[in-house]
């Protein structure tokens, strides 16, 4: 036995140490790479959903070069409206009690508001076309928006028939699209009635209204008919359990972890793939279609590209819708991942759509792939900073980081640093 | 109301009210403590209002939000004194705004009841401030007693929240009272309120394996905590103070909360509080917390200072405070010490699953303030 490594501990592990470990007396306690592993999972779940949110904010800055302050808020949205349908459609584990439409008013009142809003884009729509007269751009948005919100409604019902029939994970995936739906059209939304007129204002303007835009719907949200003031615990809809345990030791196969193994669970597999899946869908959107050559050529010059035709409203309205169903995602994704949801005005979740905005300038604001990688490493980086130096400075972490990249290379890691040309 | 005065012997139909402050957090983070408050409050003032108000004068209630954050405590008060013109105040719930609103009523000469704040600097030094529960010092006396002797566990674990002074202290006082007594703290690991991941903290503390994890913060991060602690692989059970008090504790958690504890002021399945809790869930249509509890006590108890009072200046309504002595609140008897402290029983309670599904807190235990032995 080499004397240098010193006795073996007292107590025996699990799993039991390879035949050379125990020739030396030497059993590894694993906790290095176990820890790192774990870190390394951690930061890549959360970050892959920075990315996500980071993919809105970098989207508007590309095209209207503007930041969507209001961004943050709709992300808090998608986890609140995924919350309501979920209680609307009957899954409830956490609290029996309040079991159905009573608990959840909110996709009731969506449902009541869409028959008065169907009634009235059919008469704003049918007059012009009884007139014999092409529908106007507004009339058309209208009847889109309402098409929108009843297919919104549809995804909300089907989800409560697919859990009622007990295909509770579908209704699950029903329930992430209808969330997402309704975050595609509240972003079109805004964009028109808030952003549009101001198209051709000073820049500061729509800032402003970003800002004021982004309180409208945290204290919106936070009524009593819409989602209340109170924190909720989210229903899980995704399936969760641990698919493996690497490392980690323990006196026999039953009794419990002295070092904790490294937990590969499936909630996370699934919410970092179906992170993953929508930019990969993403990145394929923007620069391999015809909307996103559009996207780009609007973001490369608006004037320019209205010159060549492109409708440009369209456009932007379209990345507004594509940016809002992204953060969305990433809300139904966390609120599945940390089950406690805090009200729309809650200061933290807010905070979560800031750390996406700095995942975004640190990417290269305005470039797509930049945003996803900027993301990743915001995720990491927190991670990372809590793990293995103070926990109490996670905000630190990232804040620090932005200072870091506005110092050295201000338009972030794949942003260019052109000359603007006067 | 000149002509009502000048008629004299009739009664004037409407008499005018006296005005009462309340700053709670409404909305924020920790809305359900201001929203309990509020209602235990309002609940009190409806029956002391239907039974003649003050000498036949009616009490109106104004509340102003605070949304959770101290700045906008001393804000309210500042409106609820100087804009308002109330008699007394009422509020806040955690005690970090107590303290900044507590200033500013001390500054006016305003007497302030608080209903639940238990750190002790809200009283200390401000002769105008007053309380109707107990203070973090005994709180922690009573949760190391609860462990040592009815849990009979040794090694504790600490995971507290940096931010709030309510919670730091619940950890000071715990670790004192518990190393006295012949335990130990194994690990002491801190987060910031409001954090959303709190695995690194809790690796550290599955690694120290402690017998019980004190978890001295807020519902919403207390919930949060269970969560995570049940996924780490943690079983031991969790032990909270009164900020754990809410209904949405269990709804939030669920399982991963059944079989932790906590110290409250009191416990809806407390016989004593069989009365209150039916009005309460007769006007609410819920389970009253004990904030709701400690609320309407507050209220009464100003009341009755207020029925007593020589006049309704400030200085007379203090000293009737100063004087209370076994006043019987729902919540207990309530005796104000020299410190302008409420001297209490704590209770101990347990989550655990109902036959309904849901999860509530049970009654476990109650801790004398006798017990406490003597403070300085």
């Amino acid at each position: 036995m080499d004397s240098r490594l010193g006795p073996a501990p007292p107590r025996a592990h699990w799993p039991p140490p390879r035949a050379h470990e125990q020739a030396r007396g030497y059993y590894p306690p694993f906790t290095v790479l176990e820890k790192f592993l774990q870190t390394l999972m951690d930061g890549l779940a959360v970050g892959s959903l920075y990315a996500l949110i980071a993919l809105g904010y970098t989207m508007v800055y590309g095209i209207l070069k503007f930041i969507n302050f209001a961004h943050s808020d709709i992300f808090v949205l998608g986890a609140w409206i995924s919350y309501a349908t979920a209680l609307f459609a009957g899954y409830n584990d956490l609290d029996p009690a309040a079991a159905g439409i009573q608990a959840a008013p909110f996709p009731v009142w969506v449902l009541y508001g869409l028959g008065g809003a169907t009634f009235v884009a059919l008469v704003v729509a049918g007059i012009p076309k009884l007139q014999g007269r092409p529908l106007s751009e507004s009339a058309r948005a209208l009847l889109l928006g309402v098409t929108w919100a009843w297919a919104c409604a549809g995804m909300a019902l089907a989800a409560r028939v697919l859990q009622g029939a007990g295909w509770s994970i579908v209704g699950g995936g029903a329930i992430l699209i209808c969330s997402m739906l309704t975050c595609g059209l509240v972003g079109f939304t805004l964009e028109r009635v808030a952003y549009k007129p101001l198209r051709n204002a000073p820049r500061l303007n729509v800032l402003i209204t970003a800002i004021g835009i982004s309180l409208l719907l945290q204290n919106l949200g936070q009524l009593e008919w819409m989602f209340g003031t109170r924190p909720q615990g989210m229903p899980s809809l995704l399936p969760d359990a641990v698919l493996a345990e690497i490392g980690g030791s323990r006196p026999s196969p039953d009794a419990d972890w002295t070092v904790q193994p490294v937990r590969i669970r499936l909630l996370d597999v699934i919410a970092a793939g179906t992170a993953i899946v929508l930019m990969l869908a993403l990145d394929r959107l923007v620069f391999h279609t015809k909307i996103g050559r559009a996207m780009r050529a609007v973001s490369f010059s608006e004037r320019n590209a209205a010159l060549m035709g492109i409708p440009v409203d369209r456009v932007i309205s379209f990345t507004f819708v594509l940016g809002s169903m992204l953060a969305a995602a990433a809300g139904f994704l966390y609120a599945q991942k940390y089950t406690k949801l805090g009200q729309t005005a809650d200061t933290v979740w807010v905070l979560l759509g800031l750390k996406a905005f700095v995942a975004a300038v640190v990417g290269g604001i305005g470039n797509i792939r930049g945003a996803m990688l900027g993301g990743i490493l915001i995720g990491l980086l927190e991670f990372f900073g809590v793990a293995y130096l103070i926990p109490q400075l996670r905000d630190v972490y990232v804040f620090g980081v932005l200072i870091l990249v506005l110092l050295v290379r201000p338009g972030g890691i794949l942003g260019s640093t052109a000359v603007e040309k006067v | 109301m000149a002509c009502g005065a000048m008629l004299g012997g009739m009664a004037p139909r409407v008499a005018e009210p006296i005005k009462v402050g309340h700053y709670g957090s409404m909305t924020g983070s920790e809305a359900t403590f201001g929203q309990s408050t509020d209602k235990g409050i309002r609940l009190a003032i409806e029956e002391i209002n239907a039974k003649g108000g003050i000498n036949g004068r009616p009490i109106e209630l104004i509340t102003y939000d605070t949304k959770g954050d101290s700045g906008e405590a001393g804000k309210a008060v500042t409106r609820l004194i100087s804009s308002d013109k109330v008699v007394a105040v009422l509020g806040e719930v955690a005690s970090s705004l107590s303290i900044a609103g507590g200033a500013v009523c001390q500054q006016y000469g305003v007497p302030m009841i608080t209903p639940s704040s238990t750190n002790p600097r809200v009283t200390m030094g401000k002769d105008y401030v007053f309380r109707v529960c107990f203070t973090d010092d005994f709180q922690a006396f009573a949760l190391a007693k609860f462990v040592k002797e009815n849990l009979k566990l040794d090694k504790a674990g600490i995971l507290y929240d940096q931010k709030q002074a309510y919670s730091k202290g619940l950890r000071d006082e715990f670790t004192k009272a518990f190393k006295k007594m012949g335990g130990s703290i194994v690990i002491d690991q801190a987060y910031s309120g409001g954090d959303q991941d709190f695995s690194a903290q809790l690796s550290a503390i599955a690694a120290a394996a402690p017998d019980v994890l004190l978890v001295p913060g807020y519902y919403t991060d207390g919930a949060a905590i269970a969560i995570q602690a049940r996924k780490k692989g943690i079983k031991v059970p969790l032990l909270g103070g009164d900020g754990w008090d809410s209904e949405q504790l269990g709804k939030i958690a669920g399982d991963a909360i059944v079989g932790s504890y906590y110290s409250n002021h009191s416990a809806p399945d407390q016989p004593d509080m069989k009365d209150f809790v039916d009005k309460y869930q007769k006007k609410y249509g819920q389970m009253p917390d004990a904030l709701g509890g400690l609320g309407y006590d507050a209220a009464n108890l100003l009341a009755d200072a207020l029925r007593k009072a020589a006049s309704l200046g400030g200085k007379d309504v203090r000293d009737v405070l100063a004087g209370t002595s076994g006043f019987p609140g729902v919540t207990g008897s309530i005796t104000i010490d020299k410190n302008r402290n409420a001297s209490k029983a704590a209770v101990i309670v347990q989550m655990a699953k109902t036959e309904k599904g849901d999860v509530q807190p049970k009654y476990v235990a109650s801790v004398a303030p006798d017990a406490a032995g003597e403070k300085k």
